[in-house]
């Protein structure tokens, strides 16, 4: 059942073991999800890696839970009874920079998955990851990195196809350049980050950074073809 | 007056061969009678007094018109009509006893007739110009026309009444005076109406209500007949083979996809296109090698022949990377430009290219000589220890443009 995302690495890359980053303990995680046997299973595979500091089931709970306990890393439904994830987002995200957000959901709609990545998550993956996977992701977005499954390397090249690319160089919030298109496609043919960076013989931090800025670009673009591909594309 | 409660019922008026509302020639086609017979007929009874023309009249409202051999059902509106029809029919009658003032008459009732008639064959037409954009793809262009014309219609029935009131008027004094006599009538119109108005609102605010309360009982029913047929019956099957978790892992999947595809897939795209075609076979290769295979997916394009040649090479890799690497498959998809790419990547062992074991070789080979017997290409890319990972491309082509 092992989605195949980038980095299941388990000893670190080129460039991604910067002395640093790693923190003193296991990093600490917040579980928002409205389905109480889904949070059990994830805290079962993954609660020894990581120090489970609270769990919700809906979205006031939520924003209670990651206020008060301001976790490195929130794994955040993208369906939630009472406003979706997009309002835990719209609530924590600016108050409390140093949390970040991985979206995690079992949707197909790109719409909803765009949505919470362009509230402020730095992810997104499918619920049938596996607990390795998930830990790694888990880290990547703790160190500030973005994580991109295949299906929201998918949306994005979806969502940015028919823009015209730019140089590498230039920095337009409305299109991808060529390399950030080509690590676009290697993630959604299933390619690790590692694998990405092998392929294209750049280093895992290169990779890392091209991730990254397309994860602005998605965030931050008002490319208005965005919005209209979400509404007509419900299906991806 | 007995004429008009049978024989209409399976006369029509038609299209082809028609002067003005068809009438003529529907009734000729009808009787069996020669078109120029029946329009000489009308004709006379024009001459006296107006009679044929209030006839006709009647026939245009009362008759539905048929395009070819289907006759259209009569509905509710349709007998409004025909009464309407009968007094205008009446009316003539009623001249031609009168005799005297037909001449200052007949012109105003002509106009208002025409315009009544113009007004009620539009319900009709629209309904049925609706139905017809329906049916095709550029369905928002026909509207948008329909609309246009629909709203020329009413223009024209309307000032044509308003033009029979005013000439009746006027038959009796001076154009100011009808004029003012006109607007008299107009302003007790708009009293009425704002009297009406709540009633009116109340209605169609119930109207609604009903309306958006039977939608969603629908809507109710058909999820709950979509459970029934899946999710219950899965669960089912699942309980009854749970000591097998294979078997539950593949119930799952399957189940898991039918109801993605039912939830996010837009209505009316029954596997007419690249990417359902790949969905379509990425559940079969699941349930059949009880493995998990991703699929990502940009762009579309519609399903020819060499699409589906396409296709059925990518399962041939599908199912290669599920019988010897198993574990996950990842498939993307990709249409830009008219060119589509799959990419079936798996995790298994991989093998060197160089010392391929024949089985493989025999897939390859198929998979190859298939997209070059459509002027695609497919490449092996794979590793001991790699994972595999087959490329398949289909250029563009004149035959993949025109032939949708």
């Amino acid at each position: 059942m092992s989605e195949d995302l980038q980095g299941t690495e388990p000893e670190s890359g080129p460039g991604d073991d910067d002395a640093g980053t790693a923190p003193a303990g296991p990093l600490r995680v917040v579980l928002v999800d409205d389905h109480r046997l889904f949070r059990a299973g994830v805290r079962a595979e993954i609660g020894d890696r990581v120090d489970v500091v609270g769990e919700a089931g809906d979205v006031d709970e939520a924003i209670r839970v990651v206020r008060e306990t301001r976790p490195d890393v929130v794994l955040l439904d993208v369906h939630l009874p009472g406003g979706d994830g997009r309002a835990v987002l719209d609530a924590c995200a600016e108050s409390l920079p140093d949390v970040r957000f991985l979206a995690l959901s079992v949707s197909d709609a790109a719409d909803d998955v765009i949505d919470v990545v362009r509230g402020g998550a730095r992810g997104y993956v499918t619920k049938t990851i596996s607990g390795d996977d998930l830990v790694d992701a888990v880290r990547r977005v703790s160190e500030g990195d973005a994580v991109f499954s295949p299906r929201l390397a998918g949306f994005v090249l979806d969502a940015f196809a028919g823009a015209e690319l730019v140089d590498d160089g230039e920095d337009v919030l409305d299109a991808l350049s060529p390399r950030e298109r080509e690590v676009m496609r290697l993630i959604a043919r299933g390619y690790t980050y590692r694998e990405v960076a092998r392929d294209l013989v750049l280093s895992v931090r290169t990779v890392e950074s091209h991730v990254s800025s397309v994860l602005r670009k998605l965030q931050l673009s008002n490319r208005h073809e965005l919005a209209k591909w979400a509404k007509a594309h419900r299906v991806v | 007056m007995d004429h008009g409660t049978s024989e209409p019922r399976r006369a029509t008026r038609v299209r082809r061969g028609r002067l003005l509302g068809g009438v003529c020639a529907g009734l000729a086609e009808h009787l069996g009678w020669s078109v120029g017979a029946v329009r000489a007929l009308f004709l006379v009874t024009a001459l006296m007094g107006g009679f044929g023309i209030a006839l006709y009249a009647a026939y245009w409202a009362w008759l539905p018109m048929s395009d070819g051999g289907e006759v259209p059902v009569r509905e509710g509106g349709r007998d409004l009509a025909g009464v309407l029809g009968l007094g205008a029919l009446a009316i003539g009658v009623l001249l031609v006893v009168n005799g005297g003032s037909i001449g200052s008459w007949l012109t105003p009732l002509v106009l208002a007739g025409v315009g009544v008639a113009v007004l009620w064959r539009q319900s009709d037409d629209s309904r049925r110009s609706a139905l017809l954009a329906g049916v095709g793809a550029s369905a928002r262009a026909t509207t948008a026309t329909a609309v246009r014309r629909d709203g020329l219609r009413i223009a024209l029935g309307l000032s044509l009444v308003v033009l029979g009131m005013l000439a009746a008027l006027a038959s009796r004094g001076d154009v100011l005076a009808s004029l003012r006599a006109l607007a008299a009538a107009l302003l007790a119109l708009v009293g009425l109406a704002i009297v009406l108005l709540p009633f009116m609102l109340g209605w169609w605010r119930d109207l609604a209500t009903e309306r958006r309360a039977r939608i969603r009982s629908e809507e109710r029913a058909e999820v709950a007949a979509q459970v029934h047929d899946s999710v219950l019956q899965t669960l089912t099957l699942i309980q009854r083979s749970a000591s097998d978790p294979d078997e539950v892992l593949r119930l799952a999947r399957t189940e898991e996809r039918a109801l993605r595809r039912w939830l996010y897939t837009p209505v009316g795209d029954p596997g007419s296109t690249f990417v359902a075609a790949l969905e379509e076979m990425v559940g079969e290769v699941e349930a059949s090698y009880a493995c998990t295979v991703e699929l990502v997916h940009v762009g579309d394009v519609p399903r020819d022949d060499r699409v589906d040649a396409l296709v059925a090479a990518a399962r041939e890799a599908t199912v290669n990377a599920a019988k010897h690497a198993g574990g996950a498959v990842s498939v993307y998809a990709e249409c830009t430009d008219g060119t589509a790419e799959v990419f079936v990547r798996d995790r298994g062992q991989g093998f060197d290219p160089v010392a391929v074991p024949d089985d493989r070789l025999g897939l390859r080979e198929s998979v190859v000589a298939r997209m070059a017997r459509v002027g695609g290409s497919a490449a092996v890319r794979s590793a001991p220890g790699e994972g595999t990972e087959v490329a398949l491309a289909l250029p563009a082509s004149i035959g993949t443009r025109s032939s949708t």
